[in-house]
């Protein structure tokens, strides 16, 4: 502890490399951020706390120039300055290791790390001599010891990330934002990966750490931020908080009170689950969904949720494990017969597999459910209306006519078009992925309301969320996953903050959690 | 070995190796030095074509004009040089590769300015400049006795052994290597092409980028007007139509993307080199001329399916056991 | 977002009657541009309005628009299918042969159906199957049908064919009306009630506009898709059939290049070729302006590449002004 006592009394007396001032940013109807300063100092690491939604990641495009503040300013080294662009954040010094690597499969690796300003000879060519030379000396810097000249499409997906940190150290930067770096690299390449951040440190560089993992905020940070619903809840020295603070910070009130979360008699296993498995994604899954339960499937990004719920409607196939809904075996190929059988997957991309943007609100609800609205295989849009109808009103949508294309309705209104779509085909069983992601809090409490009333009404649901208070409020048990597999289970009665953090995030605990 | 396979270009190779050799087993004369570099010769032109669709396809777009744009300014150059026989033949070669490029530009704008999906720009364009011949010729041919003798002599000249065409397709070919490989323009082929939208991130602009190859292809295209016209020592409406899909099931042989962001200078050419020896060994084996078309539909049809399984993706690793790399 | 200050509960199905939506279309501006060139055609020539006139323009367009029709659902799902003209040729090359073993027109017109069908299969094994980008695809098997048909024929021309078989060419069914015509017209009410009013034509919109959310909402993506493409090459049969009957004879290069022009008017009649959007009526429109515009050019002695010059000229600029028109709209507000 001494030697960071040491550096960072140092560091506070210094002048911020970059400031942020009282930033805000909105889309339409949800407020990202309101009010948020942020100071990162030359030769410290800043730890960003927070969870999901808690406006981390816009707070880094922000940063990046990728999103312009609506209000608030950028202070590098005293100067007010503004990011209009990617490429003017990158000249200014500031460059970001982002969570899903934007990188190019078909180039080299010195390639990628040098695109946009490649060595040029004399003549104005690439100097593909400097290039690799200089590549190889970057990615020795980042602790990997690969060929530059290999391509990119031939890495791990650790060894991609370890490129781009070298292409975040080619362009001279004061600011590196690191995205959650550690999230696919192996014990070994992390304890590279602190020794990187060290020397980076050493070089004056200021840098931002986002990341779930406490122990590697503890061993690694200096200062720590921690944001909660797009605000700044409290900053200080990492020497002066406890693990607990921390997670009493980011998760804060007593969540549990505001949820819509009814008593329902929970009934008769309707789903059973057993040794599924797939080769990469995640092994021996096992669990029981009753009657009018809500399951509550929590986990870091990343852990395999999304993948194995996808894999129980038919989208990738699970090379061993078995299924059972009411009693009896199902084997589920097809999206379409997940459906047929009774069990739907509301998609955690909205956007991408949810709903179909430039079709209208009813078409989009209709479309699971055209067999039950035509008739031999012809449309009637009187049906069609009347089950759009139905359903958008008892989801409280918002719109001005169902005939309007559904990429033009707010975040949470296409979520509810969305719900409405998969509901309307009757299910015994419903999955929601993430079913709050990135919508306001009218919207949010919506859903959160109705899924209390679809599990009274009888009917199973599975929520996979990583926002804790949504899983604490909501769910009857929970799953917590890590790395594809089951971390651990929880009876409502037992949850608390600290063991879902702990469990996802792999940290041994005293008592509870841990075993499955 | 296994990894030696996977590489496109050398698996072309070896194809073309088989290829020869199988020829080669009945009718040794096919791959004698000097009738493999008639061979050359004949392809020249779709080498050179096929680098120009590169450089698009490359981009994630397509240049379905390109054999359009060659016949115009064929016709063009043959009546620059009809109008005015004294006119030095490398200003003729300019002007054809000008006019090349400048429609080429005009393809590029309309993909880069108004967002207008290249297919159906390139699709309206290779009616309009076809047509355009004929609104120029009316419809009249130019033949052999109707051009200057320097004007045909060019392409068959023979330079330390080989005919100017076939050099000036191997300094095509050096050029394109250039661009390609050493210019930041012709990495941004790849980066546009590969990522979009992370090309974007690095400062790139994915729509000049594209309007470039365009320009490119065109370029490229008017240079292959003029060999072609005076090579066959004739121009009309119809010279090179349909050559559009030999060129880009050259590009698709070869080994380059439809989707964009992958292939290779080499594997343009090799792509252009299996179709030249196929074309030119079926009339040695007695094979119909007239089966040259059902062949290269296969080979294309094979090569895409080939190239798709090297491309398909891995799915995503979670469980840490199976961190292989 | 507008979607805001709107009372939850009475949301209203549609805001717009019919009229204001049609008068709003893309189909109302086409209405618009056949009525100029009719009306310019008219003036033009005094030959161009009468009836029989009128019906062998018909003529033009017909075949081609037949394709069109599954070209339109092939392109709506966000595929293309550029090998039908030579389906055309080899389901030709197929009935040609034939007729030297003697057929009668029934199987004959068996023979070009069927090789049609099969050649659709082939290109949705091909693409569904195998999972293959349908453009580069149909490249290839554009070369290999084709080529199959210049291996059989070479230079040669199948003649020959039993007088019977005119008919479908270049028979009338009642007074002007002509069987292709009359068929084109079937085909249109057939391919209208199956985009827009069935459960497949929905499938088909979803997969174009959003092949993943369709595919997460039960809907068999593959198996729909591998359905148009039987249905193109069933429909470029029966244009073979048609086509081949009108000319009486069959060479390889019978319906040269009619896939950029099938392409060409899929798009004029305002089918996005990034899928996902476009109707019936706007390939029936689409086929009567091209069939207009190379009757009248044809009356006034205009050549047929330049006619070609304006198809193409036309196809650019329906796609780029609607472009530029929101382009300068939406300017003043920044």
């Amino acid at each position: 502890m001494d030697p960071l006592l040491l550096q960072d009394t140092t560091t506070s007396r210094m002048k911020p490399a970059i400031a942020l001032e009282g930033i805000s940013k909105s889309f339409p109807g949800v407020r990202a951020l309101s009010d948020v300063s942020l100071a990162l100092y030359p030769g410290s690491v800043t730890a960003l706390v927070g969870e999901n939604g808690a406006g981390k990641s816009t707070l880094v495009k922000i940063l990046t120039g990728i999103y312009q503040p609506d209000a608030g300013a950028i202070r590098l080294a005293d100067r007010e300055t503004t990011f209009p662009t990617a490429l003017a954040a990158s000249r200014a010094g500031v460059t970001a290791i982002h969570q899903e690597t934007v990188l190019f499969d078909e180039l080299s690796v010195a390639e990628n790390i040098f695109l946009g300003h490649a060595p040029r000879n004399r003549f104005g060519l690439i100097d593909w001599k400097k290039l690799n030379a200089d590549a190889k000396t970057l990615l020795n810097r980042a602790g990997a010891d690969f060929d530059p000249t290999i391509r990119l499409r031939d890495l791990g997906i650790a060894k991609k990330h370890l490129v781009a940190i070298a292409r975040a150290l080619s362009v001279d930067a004061r600011v590196v934002i690191m995205d959650e770096p550690t999230a696919a690299l192996s014990h070994k390449e992390i304890h590279e990966l602190y020794a990187l951040i060290e020397r980076l440190k050493a070089n004056g560089k200021a840098i931002l750490f986002i990341s779930h993992k406490f122990d590697e905020i503890f061993r690694i940070a200096d200062r720590y931020t921690v944001f909660r619903d797009g605000a700044m809840i409290g900053e200080g020295l990492i020497a002066d908080v406890s693990q607990d603070d921390l997670v009493r910070m980011m998760v804060g009130r007593a969540v549990g009170s505001v949820y819509p979360k009814k008593e329902v008699a929970i009934g008769q296993p309707v789903l059973t689950v057993s040794g599924y498995r797939h080769p990469t994604e995640f092994e021996d899954i096992n669990f029981e969904l009753r009657r009018g339960e809500i399951l509550g499937f929590y986990g870091l990004v990343g852990a395999g949720r999304s993948e194995f719920m996808q894999s129980l409607i038919g989208i990738t196939r699970p090379s061993a494990g078995a299924v059972k809904l009411d009693g009896e075996v199902l084997v589920i190929r097809s999206p379409a017969e997940a459906i047929r059988a009774g069990i739907v997957y509301v998609p955690e991309e909205r956007g991408r597999q949810g709903a179909i943007i430039g079709m209208p609100i009813f078409q989009n609800i209709t479309l699971p459910s055209l067999s039950q609205t035509s008739r031999s295989g012809f449309l009637r849009l009187a049906q069609e209306f009347a089950l759009a109808r139905e359903y958008t009103s008892r989801l409280d949508l918002r719109a001005a006519s169902l005939d309007q294309d559904v990429g033009t309705l707010s975040g949470g209104n296409q979520q509810k078009v969305v719900i409405a779509k998969w509901l309307a085909t009757r299910p015994k069983v419903i999955i929601l992925d993430e079913p709050t992601k990135g919508i306001d809090i009218g919207s949010k409490a919506a859903v959160h309301a109705f899924m209390s009333e679809l599990a009274a009404q009888g009917l199973s649901v599975i929520m996979v969320s990583s926002e804790i208070p949504e899983i604490m409020g909501m769910s009857d048990r929970v799953i917590v996953m890590r790395e594809g597999r089951v971390a651990g289970r929880f009876e409502r009665s037992e949850l608390t903050a600290e063991k879902l953090v702990r469990a996802a995030a792999g940290i041994e605990t005293q008592a509870g959690g841990g075993a499955a | 070995m296994a990894k030696l396979l996977k590489n496109r270009e050398i698996l072309l190779v070896v194809a073309i190796a088989v290829l020869l050799a199988i020829i080669a087993l009945r009718f040794p004369a096919f791959v004698a030095p000097s009738n493999l570099a008639r061979v050359y010769n004949d392809t020249s032109i779709l080498v050179i074509l096929a680098l120009g669709q590169m450089a698009v396809i490359l981009t994630r777009c397509i240049d379905l004009s390109m054999a359009a744009n060659l016949a115009l300014c064929g016709m063009v150059a043959a009546m620059l040089n009809n109008f005015f026989p004294g006119l030095p033949i490398p200003l003729i070669i300019f002007a054809a590769m000008a006019l090349g490029g400048f429609l080429g530009a005009i393809n590029g704008t309309l993909v880069w300015k108004l967002n207008i999906p290249p297919i159906v720009v390139t699709l309206g364009t290779l009616t309009i400049y076809r047509g355009l011949i004929f609104v120029l010729t009316n419809g009249k041919w130019i033949n052999a006795h109707e051009m200057s003798d320097p004007f045909k002599a060019l392409p068959r000249l023979v330079v330390a052994g080989m005919p100017v065409l076939s050099w000036l397709s191997f300094l095509m070919i050096a050029l394109m290597f250039l661009v390609i490989g050493r210019t930041p323009l012709g990495r941004a082929f790849y980066a546009v092409g590969g990522n979009p939208h992370a090309a974007v991130y690095t400062g790139i602009d994915v729509g000049r980028t594209r309007f470039f190859a365009y320009c490119l292809s065109g370029t490229l295209a008017g240079l292959s007007g003029y060999l072609w016209v005076s090579r066959y020592a004739v121009a009309y409406v119809d010279i090179a139509a349909g050559f559009e899909l030999d060129i880009i099931a050259a590009c698709v042989i070869g080994g380059i993307s439809i989707a964009g962001g992958i292939g290779s200078v080499a594997g343009a050419v090799l792509g252009a080199l299996f179709l030249g020896v196929i074309k030119n060994a079926l009339p040695v084996i007695d094979i119909s001329p007239f089966a040259q078309l059902a062949i290269s539909g296969t080979v294309i049809i094979i090569a895409v399916a080939v190239n798709a399984r090297a491309e398909r993706r891995k799915g995503r690793v979670i469980l840490k056991k199976a961190e292989a790399v | 977002m507008a979607d805001a200050q709107i009372s939850p509960r009475n949301i209203p199905d549609r805001l717009e009657g019919r009229g204001a939506r049609l008068l709003k279309s893309w189909e109302a501006l086409l209405v618009v541009v056949a009525a100029v060139i009719f009306l310019g055609n008219s003036l033009a020539s005094p030959y161009f309005l009468d009836p029989w006139n009128l019906s062998d323009a018909t003529f033009n367009f017909t075949e081609k628009a037949m394709i069109a029709f599954a070209m339109a659902l092939v392109i709506i799902s966000g595929e293309i299918d550029l090998s039908v003209a030579s389906i055309i040729a080899l389901a030709s090359t197929a009935m040609g042969y034939a007729v030297q073993f003697g057929f009668d027109t029934p199987a004959l017109v068996a023979i070009g159906l069927g090789v049609g069908l099969l050649c659709g299969l082939v290109n949705g094994v091909l693409i569904t199957g195998l999972d293959l980008p349908s453009i580069v695809v149909t490249i290839g098997t554009m070369s290999l049908f084709r080529g199959l048909s210049f291996v059989v024929l070479g230079d040669q021309a199948f003649t020959g064919y039993p007088e019977s078989f005119a008919w479908f060419g270049q028979g009338y069914v009642w007074w002007v009306f002509s069987f292709e015509f009359t068929l084109f017209v079937v085909l249109a009410v057939i391919y209208g009630v199956l985009l827009h009013r069935t459960n497949f034509g929905r499938a088909v919109y979803a997969i174009g506009n959003n092949q993943t959310a369709a595919l997460f909402s039960g809907v068999r993506v593959p198996r729909v898709k591998f359905t148009l493409f039987l249905l193109t090459g069933l429909l470029a049969g029966l244009a073979s059939v048609c086509l081949t009957s009108r000319l009486g004879s069959t060479r390889p290069s019978i319906a040269l290049g009619w896939e950029l022009e099938v392409v060409t008017m899929v798009v004029l009649g305002g089918v996005s070729i990034l899928g996902g959007s476009g109707t019936i009526p706007g390939i029936v429109l689409a086929a009567l302006i091209m069939g207009m515009v190379t009757f009248g050019f044809g009356l006034l002695n205009v050549p047929g590449i330049v006619m070609s010059i304006f198809i193409g000229l036309l196809l650019i600029s329906v796609i780029a002004l609607p472009i530029l028109w929101q382009r300068a709209r939406r300017r003043p507000v920044h």
